[in-house]
């Protein structure tokens, strides 16, 4: 049995709630976050800007920052204004998305900066 | 001229092989797989096919002068050799739209797998696939949400979903059951799943279990802050049987329910998927039985053409095999037929065994399964060949791992996240996989353990129902 772990989640622990794709991942690197940009740009979906209190994640609607950038393909551009909703809100989860008009759909939903779980 | 009565046996081609026909945009067309007794000639079996499974029998009637026949009788309109088998051939048939009940696949398949799959004249008779023309379908339910409204319901973008079906598939009872459901959906599934032989059984009655999974639901959404579900298994011996256990699974707030669309029936599969349109609820088809009809290369029913008949019959999920399980399936069939489940419009491609172009017109799409005998060592293959609009499901994959179903799950979840994250930044899965996992594998340990005891097991069987392609 000392070879078993124990699987460390609870009610009381806030560090517990995730927050869907890539949450069950170390958090993004600058890196890695601007190759998940480029991939929403390489896949044609409109970027967009979400933000939310940690203990707010399972509603549909978090706060919209802006409107989503419609047509926006600078990678650079996309990633100034993730970092100035993350300046304004620095205790949130801050989400990208990519607006698949065709679907109806978000093509692709991620936190890019972890809000304050505790 | 009025055409006489003449009493008699004509042979059928004189009346059903049509070579000059042009189908048109409104026929139900179909691809036969016609293997004939020796010495009936191909043309003649053919004529045949087309007759018994519309407007002929074997003698002639006076009754048939009554009405305009050259309009109702299906037709045979084309032949082809099979690539790589000469016992058998293929025979094209259109069928006028009119021989048919709107929005019925109950009466399309009595009409085309009925009577004629028992012909003398034949050796054996598969039938391949089916043209639905976008008139018909436009009769049809189909599916009660579709894939964006299930993301929307689930909040769930930019990944495959993630399953598991509880193990042993029988004998736990209702509360150790919610427990094995609860300790999944905490370790970070989207759903757990009733197995198909779980309907109300004496060990485990269908509304304990109903009651104790929605408790272990309501828990880990509270712990993990998202949204989850279980497919709650309505299959019951009645349909009105079925519909008590759906209004209760509506009652206490499940978003999905479980239907087996081939052992439950097809009249009771349409009226469920259209209760689950009508209450908002997702409706998830498992197919056991289907093995029995579609796995025989030249006898029964090609499986992309019982995974049409579920997209109009109606479910938000279809089990679609996994390429890479303990279960058949060839992959460039398998991507045939999840084209079919999830596309608005399929072309016609004979490398997928795919006969005709396919419409579907506004009819939503149905989430692919792929469940049976996978474990983390094959998510790189199973995100590359199935995609974001898939549910992957691990059950002895995520209940086998040895620290339990929280610890399975989450191995589960780390590697399909690792997984599409390595994608989205243009790396290679299928060649990567293991580099991939392994780097995740660092934080967690979770997924460490999991590839540790998985590591040697493979399932290399040769598939028995292969594409017809000359090299067989």
């Amino acid at each position: 049995m000392s070879d078993v772990q124990d699987y460390p989640s609870s009610l009381s622990d806030a560090a517990s709630r995730k927050f869907e794709t890539f949450s069950y991942l170390p958090a993004l690197t600058p890196e890695q976050i601007r190759s998940q940009i480029q991939y929403v740009v390489d896949k044609g979906w409109n970027p967009g800007i979400e933000h939310t209190e940690p203990n707010n994640t399972s509603s549909n609607y978090w706060y919209m920052w802006k409107l989503p950038m419609f047509g926006e393909t600078d990678v650079d551009t996309i990633l100034k204004e993730v970092e100035a909703c993350h300046a304004a809100h620095p205790e949130n989860h801050v989400r990208l998305l990519g607006f698949d008009n065709f679907a109806q759909s978000a093509g692709a939903s991620m936190v890019i900066y972890r809000g304050k779980t505790v | 001229m009025a055409k006489q009565y003449d009493a008699g046996v004509k042979e059928y081609r004189e009346t059903y092989w049509t070579p000059e026909y042009t189908p048109k945009e409104t026929d139900i067309l179909a691809c036969f797989k016609i293997t004939p007794q020796d010495g009936v000639p191909r043309e003649e079996v053919a004529a045949a096919v087309a007759a018994e499974s519309s407007t002929g029998t074997w003698t002639t009637v006076w009754t048939d002068l009554l009405t305009d026949l050259d309009y109702y009788k299906g037709r045979c309109y084309a032949i082809e050799d099979v690539p790589g088998d000469d016992t058998c051939f293929y025979g094209f048939i259109a069928y006028p739209i009119d021989l048919f009940e709107e929005g019925s696949v109950v009466n399309i398949l009595t009409s085309l797998v009925g009577n004629v799959f028992g012909f003398k004249a034949l050796r054996a008779l598969r039938l391949e696939d089916i043209r639905f023309p976008v008139a018909y379908v436009m009769t049809c339910n189909g599916p009660p949400q579709g894939i964006q409204v299930e993301r929307d319901i689930l909040n769930k973008y930019g990944r495959p979903l993630l399953g598991c079906t509880i193990k042993p598939k029988l004998g736990l009872s209702a509360k150790n059951y919610g427990r094995a459901c609860y300790e999944g959906l905490r370790g970070g599934l989207d759903f757990t799943k009733d197995d198909e032989n779980v309907n109300s059984q004496p060990f485990m009655r269908w509304r304990h279990r109903f009651d104790f999974v929605m408790e272990a639901i309501h828990k880990a959404e509270a712990e993990t802050g998202e949204r989850k579900g279980h497919y709650l298994n309505v299959t019951a011996p009645t349909s009105d049987e079925m519909m008590r256990r759906a209004e209760y699974a509506k009652e206490i707030g499940a978003p999905i329910i479980m239907h087996d669309y081939l052992t439950g029936g097809l009249s009771a599969n349409t009226q469920l998927a259209q209760w689950c349109q009508d209450n908002g609820m997702l409706l998830h088809i498992h197919r056991a039985m289907h093995a029995v009809l579609d796995r025989n290369p030249h006898h029964g029913i090609h499986f992309r053409v019982l995974t049409k008949i579920l997209r109009l019959s109606g479910g938000d999920h279809l089990h679609s095999g996994t390429v890479v399980g303990k279960l058949e399936g060839d992959r460039e069939a398998t991507l045939g037929w999840i084209d079919t489940m999830r596309d608005s419009y399929v072309k016609e491609d004979r490398s997928r065994g795919l006969f005709f172009d396919q419409d579907w017109g506004s009819m939503p799409g149905v989430i692919p399964v792929a469940s049976g005998g996978i474990h983390v060592w094959h998510m790189p293959a199973l995100v590359n060949i199935f995609g974001d609009d898939s549910c992957l499901q691990f059950g002895g994959g995520t209940l086998g791992h040895p620290w339990g179903n929280a610890a399975g799950a989450a191995a589960n979840r780390v590697a399909v996240e690792a997984c599409v994250e390595a994608r989205n930044m243009g790396r290679e899965l299928e060649k990567e996989g293991k580099d991939i996992l392994k780097a995740a594998a660092k934080h967690s340990p979770e997924l460490g353990a999991a590839m540790e005891t998985w590591k040697e097991i493979r399932f290399e069987f040769d598939t028995v129902d292969k594409l017809d392609v000359s090299h067989k």
